[in-house]
């Protein structure tokens, strides 16, 4: 990029462009990095520089019963939301990229909203709607919440993902004599198989998050990890936040490893 | 000759009608495809409406609903619609206002009526707990009037049947026009709201502010990057990359807990700044303003930075190459050649970054002061901590339809079907 020719002003933007974006990146990573070695801290307290090397903090975490129940409730709430935010949003997408028809976009529009309503909104509303139902603090509203906060991502993966699907193939399927069902599970989801994954992904990550609706709409009971680290926040920010938010990190990036690794074979797939 | 020529006329006789069949044939086929797409999103469609926007829609009834007086006072709500409105109603309404009182009292619908008629005049509330221990009346008196007036004087104002006349409906402009910083007064027309009431226009304008500000400061940030980015070899812009995506798919309150470590006033920031000489003392960086700027542009700016560099992606290097080469100066070339073709992505990251900005909650609640609270944090303060459930729906109601106009705004420019994640 850095060539002979540019003039002496030029070769200051180029450095100026790459010295800014190093903060921004710098900006970006730094609170990911910053906690991580805190949560193995001796001491008490969330500063720096750092006192000597343990891991109470971790085994305060896995002994505390609040700490373990929300991450047991999470693992409840989340999967159970992906499930039915994958189902019902593959299928969906199948439709949706068959043909046009009057009044898909509407329906697209529809299908995107709970990604842009605020969750504020969508947890008062629910709670006002579920609680004189006597369906407040239940497990089952909680996750068909977080299912429908799961489906605009399900839908935006897979049609991404069906834009690039030949239909001959689905007609190939039926002109050898499969059945529609067959036809779905041995050549289509197989081939779309990414972008439904991916879309399952981030529709884990947006119920593994969520803490507006929860707060609303579960009690004690079903309060799920986020929902915990918000109340660990909001009284004591300790040490034992680090280490729960150092787990949540490694998440993180087991998801987008995961993630970038299906999109590479997607690629290779697409251009051989 | 003849031989050939029979079957051929045949032929020709039943080909239109084997075209239509075949013709009905296919757009029945076609029908049937189209019917079996619709109900492949059928179930989704049905899902959504049910758990996302029935809520929603209930929700904003409820910003109208106004059962509390024509529920605890049926009789006077009646009597009252043939006062005029002027001067003191007849008696027959200080009849009904003691009998109703009194019956609300042992039905405990007092609280609840309190509570709203406080909302237009304060201190009924009051008024009327000190009503209703006075009832019943032993023996009963001969006018009503006369002795709700003397119990207390504040039944000899007008102001306070006025209060109950403008709340004969069980539908109620009330709450959204308080929303709007105004009211209905005592001549039933619209004006604005008491100054000590008259909060919420700029608690609106302040979200709105702090929204674009986080969009101006995300996008300044962005655009370099990604135009880095794409500029790099594909190798380094993939790792540099997952800087990006890393904390795009970090959980929100590790770094909300991330930034209180590091902008505290022992906090990293701080040290390093008074380390480096740069301050004296500590920096107030969280738990106001700058704080919620700071995580707010951090959590939103990989939503700028992904279709911005979407964008870039798609642009050929040539038309750069091709305005140097003719003489342009390499400034006047981007500006002229390459920034023009940015535009879609910057307005699609602008939009999408302003819609999330303003709904935010989480950030200004942990890392605000009072004073750094957006429209969210009214509405679920209204729902949890003051039980108001019209001034929660109200303002949600108003928050809402901001967010669906700029969402229309963004479908109809971008397309909701072109956004892209990672």
């Amino acid at each position: 990029m850095l060539n002979p020719t540019m003039s002496p002003i030029e070769k200051v933007w180029h450095y100026v462009l790459r010295i800014t974006s190093g903060l921004t990146l710098l900006f970006l990573i730094l609170p990911v990095l910053v906690i991580i070695p805190l949560s193995f801290n001796e001491g008490s307290f969330l500063v720096y520089p750092l006192t000597g090397f343990s891991f109470r903090w971790y085994q305060d975490l896995f002994s505390a019963p609040e700490w373990i129940r929300s991450l047991q409730n999470s693992m409840i709430v989340a999967p159970a939301a992906t499930v039915l935010a994958m189902v019902l949003g593959t299928l969906a997408s199948i439709g949706l990229t068959r043909g046009e028809f009057r009044g898909k976009g509407i329906i697209m529009f529809l299908l995107i909203s709970p990604m842009v309503v605020p969750v504020v909104i969508v947890g008062v509303a629910s709670y006002l709607f579920f609680a004189p139902l006597g369906m407040d603090n239940s497990y089952t509203t909680l996750i068909l919440e977080h299912a429908a906060l799961g489906v605009p991502f399900v839908i935006i993966t897979v049609t991404a993902t069906l834009q690039g699907y030949n239909h001959n193939l689905t007609r190939a399927a039926a002109n050898l004599g499969a059945s529609p069902i067959t036809t779905f599970f041995r050549i289509t989801l197989p081939l779309i198989a990414p972008g439904v994954i991916s879309g399952a992904l981030f529709a884990f990550a947006t119920s593994f998050d969520e803490v507006v609706v929860t707060l609303f709409l579960a009690g004690p009971e079903q309060a799920t990890l986020p929902r915990q680290m918000f109340s660990g926040i909001r009284e004591n920010l300790s040490p034992t936040i680090a280490a729960a938010a150092t787990l949540l990190i490694g998440f993180s990036i087991l998801l987008l490893l995961t993630l970038e690794w299906l999109r590479g074979r997607s690629e290779r797939l697409r251009t051989s | 000759m003849t031989a050939s020529s029979a079957p051929t006329t045949a032929v020709a006789a039943t080909l239109p009608e084997a075209g239509r069949s075949l013709k009905q044939k296919l757009a029945r086929a076609e029908r049937m495809n189209k019917l079996k797409s619709q109900l492949l999103i059928l179930p989704l469609v049905l899902f959504i409406l049910l758990v996302f926007v029935l809520p929603i829609t209930s929700l904003l009834f409820k910003s109208v609903n106004n059962p509390e007086v024509v529920d605890a006072m049926p009789h006077t709500v009646k009597a009252i619609s043939s006062w005029s409105g002027r001067a003191l109603p007849p008696e027959a309404v200080y009849a009904a206002a003691a009998q109703d009182i009194q019956q609300a009292h042992d039905d405990q619908k007092l609280g609840d009526l309190g509570k709203r008629l406080n909302m237009e005049v304060a201190g009924y509330r009051s008024l009327l707990n000190k009503t209703a221990r006075a009832l019943p009346m032993d023996p009963a008196p001969k006018s009503y009037k006369e002795a709700l007036t003397n119990l207390d004087e504040r039944w000899g104002d007008p102001a306070y049947w006025q209060a109950i006349r403008r709340n004969t409906s069980t539908q109620t402009p009330f709450y959204l026009l308080a929303a709007m910083d105004h009211r209905v007064d005592d001549l039933g027309e619209i004006s604005r709201s008491s100054p000590d009431q008259a909060i919420y226009l700029d608690i609106f304008t302040r979200t709105f502010w702090m929204s674009l500000v986080v969009t101006a400061i995300a996008l300044a940030l962005a655009y370099p990057l990604a135009y880095l980015l794409v500029n790099l070899p594909t190798r380094t812009s993939n790792l540099l990359m997952i800087l990006v995506l890393l904390p795009f798919w970090t959980s929100v309150l590790v770094r909300v807990a991330a930034w209180i470590v590091l902008l505290q006033s022992g906090g990293l920031i701080n040290s390093t700044m008074q380390w480096l000489g740069m301050i004296d003392h500590p920096l107030q960086l969280v738990f106001n303003r700058t704080g919620v700027y700071i995580s707010m542009v951090h959590i939103l700016l990989p939503f700028m930075i992904l279709p911005i560099y979407s964008v870039m992606k798609g642009i050929s290097p040539s038309y750069m190459k091709a305005a140097i080469s003719l003489g342009c100066h390499p400034f006047a070339s981007f500006w002229r050649v390459y920034f023009p073709q940015t535009v879609a992505g910057i307005s699609a990251g602008a939009l999408l970054v302003f819609i999330l900005s303003i709904g935010y909650y989480i950030t200004p609640a942990l890392l605000g002061s009072p004073n750094d609270q957006m429209v969210s944090y009214f509405v679920a303060f209204y729902t949890n901590t003051s039980i108001n459930w019209g001034m929660a729906t109200a303002l949600g109601g108003l928050l809402l339809a901001a967010t669906m106009i700029l969402y229309i705004v963004y479908n109809w420019l971008v397309g909701a079907k072109s956004l892209r994640l990672g």
